[in-house]
């Protein structure tokens, strides 16, 4: 059975009978078994769960009952939303056994469209990173180099799909988590606009940054799961109330006239060179289907990282101080008291890059500090979004890097949180300004590792990028490449 | 902003965030801290006398429904991943030094 299909070609398939969900689900769970010694892109996977919920889909198309456009097609979810099977992990010995009473919004809603959630991918813990080493089970390696991290905090999801564990995954991206894994395994990973899909179910990390999105082989898929999981939902009180515009037909539009923003901002020092010329050669590819090159300037561009840390870190301090050893998730064994049976419970619950984030957003929010950090973060943050907006008035989308380099080795950045941090320097920006952006495949480094191109798009501009991105891949092949993971089974 | 943080301030932190951390975590943390807290530093250079702060994306302000009663989870249920729980109420250990009267 093929194992590079994408989600609509599945769906396809099994709406045709060529094969049955039963068939194309077993193929995905063997290859999940197979390939996971390898990889370590799953935490959890559920066979019999699948497998029976695949009858059901043979089932109904049998008696030729109305079916979803996901029906049986297998997908997988990043261990940090809730599903009331199996575990929600979040990567965290904090949560190991946590069973979730209740499923995320995303969930309800690809399962309402058929989809079979096959599995649940690994993390950096609690979302916290930018190469899934900080996972506390298990690093995720690199699909096209064993040696190099799969990037993070979704690294897992990028990885599955790559390997072609299943066609299609669900990441969040925070500062990045969805776009950086999949820039460095060679996939395509869409950060929605903030509020455009449903938080609901998702474990916070950042709770004015985070936002759900698909983890595909093509920008066409991206658009599919968009439709399917894009809405209001009233359980999560940031959620856009706004309709959902067809994003599948939206991206056929041609991309004539369409106006490219690039900033130099964006093509700063530390880029690599390889990855400066593939995004140069896609602004080329984009041009030669007619749209138009326009100068964008984001002067506070440079303070994104900066900004994004200490916001990111002050809400995950809130956020993370539910965890108390007391309602649900770890707890010490023999504590002395209940100020002992917090600090030990978290202390022993949450790993290092954790930690390190609730004591730097504690800092910030601490008194005599908050308005020198936290606040002065927030108006940071105004200038950035105004940058964007000015950007916006003369650019339908921005192109950039995702990452200044491709994949870097395991262990490289361990060692230096501010490294690790200025990864995200070409991402943080657009969950700051809540906007929408892509990363997609735009070829290989000198060293055969995936390059991604950043699209971003103004907030609720799903159907432009998507538009730019799926024309972009019907003239390109880098979505196409494959890694030779076969040969390490 | 001072930048170098000593080893009370970050004591005073793990204890504010209610961490337990190891004496050799306490230093990495004050070394490492520091440093990304340096790196902060260049958030004072553009001027923001005038810049009210962005603190969420999205111009919305409160959101509410009415105030209906709707079903929600049985006790057990919401007990269910609780480490310690007696009946329907979590259990925790005293809270006081001396038992009540």
């Amino acid at each position: 059975m093929e194992s590079s299909g994408t989600l609509a070609q599945t769906a396809q398939a099994i709406r045709s009978g060529e094969y049955s969900s039963e068939e194309v689900v077993r193929h995905s769970l063997d290859r999940i078994g197979a390939f996971q010694d390898r990889f370590h892109a799953f935490i959890s996977w559920n066979t019999e769960r699948a497998i029976a919920a695949a009858r059901a889909v043979d089932a109904a198309r049998a008696r030729r009952a109305e079916l979803g456009p996901l029906a049986g097609v297998p997908i997988a979810l990043k261990d940090n939303m809730c599903t009331t099977f199996g575990a929600t992990t979040c990567g965290s010995r904090m949560l190991e056994s946590y069973q979730s009473p209740y499923a995320a919004h995303v969930v309800e809603r690809l399962e309402g469209a058929g989809a079979i959630i096959v599995g649940k991918t690994n993390l950096d813990e609690f979302a916290m990173g930018s190469s899934t080493e900080n996972s506390a089970f298990f690093a995720t390696l690199n699909p096209w180099d064993r040696e190099r991290v799969a990037g993070g905090s979704s690294g897992g999801s990028a990885c599955a799909v790559a390997c072609g564990l299943v066609p299609g995954a669900l990441g969040s991206d925070t500062g990045g988590s969805i776009r950086l894994p999949a820039s460095f395994c060679g996939v395509v990973g869409f950060k929605p606009t903030y509020g455009r899909v449903s938080r609901y179910g998702l474990v916070a990390f950042g709770s004015s940054l985070d936002q759900i999105g698909p983890i595909t082989r093509d920008a066409r898929d991206a658009a599919l799961l968009m439709g399917i999981m894009a809405g209001h939902d009233e359980r999560d009180s940031t959620s856009v109330n706004q309709p959902v515009p067809d994003y599948l037909a939206a991206i056929e539009k041609p991309l004539k006239g369409l106006r490219v923003g690039v900033g130099e901002e964006y093509f700063g020092a530390g880029l690599d060179d390889d990855v400066r010329q593939a995004v140069e050669a896609a602004i080329r590819v984009l041009e030669s289907q007619g749209a138009v090159r326009v100068p964008i300037h984001t002067p506070h561009l440079k303070y994104a990282v900066a900004c994004y840390y200490i916001i990111a870190t002050a809400e995950a301090s809130s956020n993370l101080a539910r965890f108390d050893g007391v309602h649900y998730g770890r707890r010490t064994a023999r504590p002395r008291d209940i100020v002992d049976l917090y600090e030990s419970s978290r202390g022993e619950g949450f790993g290092a890059e954790v930690a390190r984030r609730i004591m730097l957003g504690t800092y910030a929010l601490s008194s005599g500090y908050y308005d020198a950090y936290y606040l002065k973060a927030l108006k940071v943050r105004t200038l950035i979004k105004r940058d964007f907006d000015a950007a916006f008035e003369r650019a339908d989308v921005i192109v950039s890097p995702v990452a200044p380099t491709t994949a870097f080795r395991l262990g490289e950045k361990a060692a230096d949180p501010l490294a690790m941090y200025l990864a995200d320097i070409y991402t943080v920006s657009a969950n700051l300004a809540g906007i929408c952006a892509v990363s997609i495949p735009g070829g290989v480094d000198s060293r055969g590792l995936p390059v991604g191109v950043q699209l971003m798009g103004p907030a609720l501009g799903e159907s432009t990028v998507l538009a730019a991105a799926h024309q972009f891949q019907k003239i390109t092949d880098h979505h196409e490449r494959r890694p030779l993971v076969e040969s390490v089974v | 902003m001072s930048q170098s943080l000593d080893q009370a301030t970050v004591e005073h932190v793990a204890r504010l965030a209610r961490l337990r951390l190891g004496g050799d975590q306490l230093e990495m943390f004050r070394r490492q801290l520091s440093s990304i807290l340096s790196y902060m530093e260049q958030l004072n250079e553009p001027d923001t006398a005038d810049v009210p702060p962005t603190a969420h994306p999205l111009p919305l302000s409160n959101v509410f429904r009415e105030d209906e009663i709707r079903a929600s989870w049985e006790p057990q249920e919401a007990m269910r991943n609780a480490p310690s729980h007696q009946d329907d109420f979590f259990k925790v250990p005293k809270v006081l030094d001396q038992e009540a009267p």
